[in-house]
């Protein structure tokens, strides 16, 4: 049977395939995908630690998490779409200035 | 065991492809295979509750925004052309420290846990797997948390419309 320590792993490494895409992608688009990853390996983690101490503290966690995400995801994209339409471009590096 | 390798196997493949993707759609329909593998995952960890909401919210609900977006703003492939095309280690300074940076952060974690002894230990037998016992907890000891989320969800919701109006609409 899988241990605790299996999903921690495997949390671990889907953070840092996020981390990495939030570093290496230059898409505004797939750098929102690379933060889903990530919050979704922090999901797991907390389920596993729920299940390992057998309470449904882990689960609850996971549904505010979920919640914050949609948040995150509706203004983030909100930001994109305005950004998008000044520039006509989804590269961050061409967003330098605050105001134009 | 061979269930647990198998799903956690597409979701890191998944999750893999979702950043070496050129096109946009694709990584949105990856990341929704990966999310599917990490719902079977929360159903081996006695989890039903969070496995039917993945898929329900983040597949179904956060994934269409993300394409619908995508589709919206019918973006050219890739802007930076000449940045894809270099293989990883030849790009710019700083997103090979970035990559670096990744790498190094994965190394610490694994070492960490690997050092850990309480975790290797397997599950106990008393899951809290009812529906009801999380709800009744949802709507009690958390339910000024439930609240406050109910507050940020209105908030996001008025920021995305007042965000991504055209000026002077």
């Amino acid at each position: 049977m899988p241990t605790v320590n299996h999903y921690l792993m495997l949390s671990a490494v889907l953070f840092c395939v996020g981390t990495a895409g939030v570093f290496v992608r230059r898409n505004l688009i797939t750098i929102l995908l690379s933060i889903e990853i990530m919050l979704n390996a922090v999901n797991l983690a907390f389920v596993a630690f729920g299940r390992a101490m057998g309470t449904a503290d882990g689960q609850i966690i996971v549904f505010f998490v979920m919640t914050v995400a949609a948040a995150e995801a509706a203004v983030g994209l909100a930001i994109v779409i305005a950004l998008f339409r000044h520039r006509e471009s989804l590269d961050p590096d061409t967003f330098t200035q605050l105001r134009w | 065991m061979l269930l647990f390798y198998a799903l956690a196997a597409i979701a890191v493949g998944a999750s893999l492809l979702v950043i070496a993707q050129r096109n946009p759609i694709y990584s949105v329909l990856l990341l929704i295979a990966s999310f599917g593998a990490l719902s079977g995952l929360y159903v081996t960890l006695d989890a039903p509750f969070v496995a039917v909401i993945q898929i329900v919210v983040y597949a179904g609900a956060i994934m269409v925004l993300f394409l619908f977006v995508v589709m919206l703003l019918n973006a050219p492939q890739e802007q930076t052309e000449a940045d894809e095309r270099l293989h990883v280690l030849v790009r710019s300074g700083a997103m090979r420290f970035g990559g670096f940076l990744a790498i190094a952060l994965l190394t610490e974690l694994v070492w960490a846990l690997s050092r850990t002894p309480g975790a290797s230990v397997g599950f106990g037998t008393d899951a809290t797997t009812a529906v009801a016992a999380i709800g009744r907890s949802l709507f009690t000891d958390y339910a000024f948390a439930f609240e406050v989320t109910s507050v940020l969800i209105l908030v996001a919701m008025v920021g995305a419309v007042l965000l991504a109006r055209r000026e002077g609409a």
